[in-house]
């Protein structure tokens, strides 16, 4: 067997205020590759080196004293940017330092940029969305095809072989911080052509097609990937009710209601999603970054609670990642939540949100 | 004429997403039961680029959109009797495997490739459009490579919206973590930029515009050079669908109370 080396790539959380880990020296991504890497080290025993992608990498070398790793870093105001030209010329510089048969990643936004195009420059092969890795006298690597309908384990004879590691999938390291040497590796920078401005909010107009007011009006984001409880609304919010009304109105207060309440994060079917282009009753604090499912995310919480939603595969596969499954459905027949959900609850969404909702409020009062 | 664009769409084919799909292994790897018998439709992140780059070129006079497919010819010949008919475009197709499990990277080399022998392609006023995933592969990484194949630095991925400027310049928003936008401003083409949803509907079927797309289309799959796709060193050592089936309890005849009651229990539950 070929003696394996191990690079763990990782950047800082940036600093824009609107980042949901600022603050953290490293994202929450990146120290839960720094687990993935460290276990695959030690059963391959192959020696460890994690390298920092940041403006200023120190904060974040000294979270991974404890690692005991060769901890490497490249610094600069230009990495204070999540951008293709800067970030991928940082990792190929790290990546050259190195030489490392296998390369760990987090599939963060900023690495899932740029992590094919530094495996090309430096003559390498990767596979993305991994899940686990495994395997015994080799490196097996679990992800998913087809929208998460289609699982396969597949390893790969070339290297260096970079793997992109899925959120979720691994603790987050977290060992003492202390004192941590970092070797600073230079990076020749290209022509920067890019400038990054800002994050923003999701338009309200996203789901009507007209671009303009980019703020959100809620003051607070519906879309939170560290809650524990992913709340998804079907098409049934908006359709007529029992008294052959639509009430969009009440339904937006309700499951807003409920995030508050909960500190859930929102999911929507696509058909919810796509009704405000229809010229149908909208909820107007969605747009298409809350779409699950075929064409939108599969998000990774503990918890999931489904209401109003048709049973069709593309819901399946937005909630192939949720552990436990609740579902509230008039439809007793429903195809989608048998074998799918752990409960079904055949009730009008209205009034059981409505209930759970003062619940929610009695509790907290 | 001063932001006329060059827009290459790069997008696959990929079974209607509505299908059931069960894996087979054959002597050449991994694949679908029945794959060649699968209704197929455009890949739909990729359908999102391909809109988003007609919108963008009927606002720049001048501009031009090339949509570059790699598939088995029957199968493309089909999905475009329906795309072609929403907007203009040029098709450049290559006969080649359909599916997830063939490599990126052979991929990326093929279309690359392709795009590189455009006829009348200027790569300085060109943007890289597709899918920022596939619905097949969803790997996600096809267009970088193309990209780094092309020389081009500047590349967005999760792209909803582009905004083009007088000066050729260019503000791009992209997904990020959280349900965010990352705002940029890119000087100019050349650029990747990979689709998530974008803003526009799909546009409604033209007969007018399948018209006049079908007298390139079809000269276009005849001349569809076959494409290989090498493994690389790829190997799938399983391939299966997820065996996991939940015992559902179907609760019938709880009040909203009492539902209510015991979600709020299990919501606060470890």
């Amino acid at each position: 067997m070929t003696m394996e080396s191990v690079l763990i790539l990782t950047h800082d959380a940036l600093s824009d205020e609107n980042r949901s880990d600022r603050g953290a020296a490293l994202t929450k991504a990146s120290l839960e590759a720094v687990t993935a890497g460290m276990e695959l080290a030690a059963r391959l025993s192959a020696p460890l080196t994690i390298g920092i992608v940041a403006a200023d990498p120190k904060a974040a070398a000294s979270t991974l004293a404890s690692t005991g790793a060769r901890l490497l870093g490249v610094s600069g105001d230009a990495f204070a940017q999540a951008r293709y030209a800067s970030d991928a010329a940082a990792c190929e510089a790290l990546c050259r330092a190195v030489s490392a048969s296998i390369v760990l990643a987090p599939a963060s936004s900023r690495f899932a940029r740029v992590a094919a195009g530094v495996a090309h420059r430096i003559g390498g092969f990767i596979d993305t969305h991994i899940t686990a890795i495994g395997g015994t006298e080799t490196v097996e690597a679990t992800r998913w095809f087809y929208r998460q309908r289609v699982e396969a384990v597949l390893r790969r004879d070339a290297r260096p072989w970079f793997l992109l590691l899925d959120a979720g999938t691994h603790a987050a390291f977290a060992g003492a911080p202390g004192p941590a040497q970092v070797e600073q590796v230079p990076v020749e920078l290209p022509k920067l052509r890019t400038t990054v401005t800002g994050l923003q909010a999701p338009a309200q107009e996203a789901q009507t097609g007209a671009p303009g007011d980019r703020s959100s009006s809620l003051g607070w984001e519906t879309i939170r990937p560290d809650a524990k409880l992913l709340f998804v609304a079907g098409a049934g919010w908006t359709k007529k009710q029992h008294d052959s009304q639509v009430h969009a109105v009440e339904a937006g207060e309700l499951i807003l209601g409920f995030l508050r309440l909960a500190g859930a994060s929102l999911g929507s079917s696509k058909s919810l999603v796509d009704q405000g282009g229809e010229g149908q009753p909208v909820l107007p604090f969605l747009s298409h970054m809350n779409q699950i499912g075929q064409t939108g995310s599969t998000p990774r919480h503990a918890k999931g609670l489904s209401t109003c939603c048709h049973g069709e595969e593309p819901h399946v596969v937005g909630w192939r990642f949720i552990a436990e499954r609740r579902a509230i459905n008039l439809d007793p027949n429903c195809g989608w939540t048998r074998g799918k959900a752990d409960v079904v609850y055949i009730a009008d969404a209205f009034q059981v949100m409505a209930k759970v909702n003062a619940l929610l409020n009695a509790e907290k009062a | 004429m001063a932001n006329a664009l060059h827009i290459v769409v790069c997008a696959g084919v990929v079974p209607d997403p509505l299908q059931t799909l069960e894996p087979v292994t054959g002597p050449n790897g991994p694949g679908l039961k029945s794959e060649v018998v699968l209704p197929a439709t455009l890949d739909p992140w990729a359908a999102s680029a391909l809109y988003e780059a007609a919108n963008l070129a009927a606002r720049n006079p001048g501009s031009k959109v090339w949509l570059v497919s790699l598939g088995p010819k029957a199968k493309l010949q089909q999905v475009m009797m329906t795309v072609a008919q929403k907007v203009p475009f040029e098709l450049v197709s290559i006969d080649g495997p359909i599916g997830g499990f063939p490599d990126a990277h052979s991929t990326a080399v093929v279309l690359a490739g392709t795009i590189e022998s455009i006829q009348g392609l200027d790569r300085t006023k060109c943007l890289l459009f597709g899918g920022w995933e596939s619905a097949t592969r969803g790997a996600g990484v096809t267009l970088q490579l193309i990209g780094e194949r092309l020389g081009i630095a500047d590349q967005f991925q999760g792209v909803d919206q582009i905004d083009l400027r007088d000066d050729g310049s260019f503000e791009v928003l992209e997904r990020v973590e959280g349900g965010k936008h990352q705002v940029s401003i890119c000087a100019g083409t050349p650029a990747v930029l990979g689709w998530a949803t974008g803003n526009l509907a799909e546009p409604r079927n033209n007969p007018q515009v399948g018209m006049a797309n079908m007298r390139t289309i079809m000269p276009a799959l005849q001349k569809a050079k076959p494409a290989t796709l090498p493994a690389n060193g790829l190997h799938y050592v399983s391939v299966s669908l997820p065996k996991q089936q939940r015992t559902t309890r179907i609760v019938k005849d709880l009040s909203p109370d009492e539902i209510a009651r015991e979600l709020v229990e299990w919501i606060g539950a470890e």
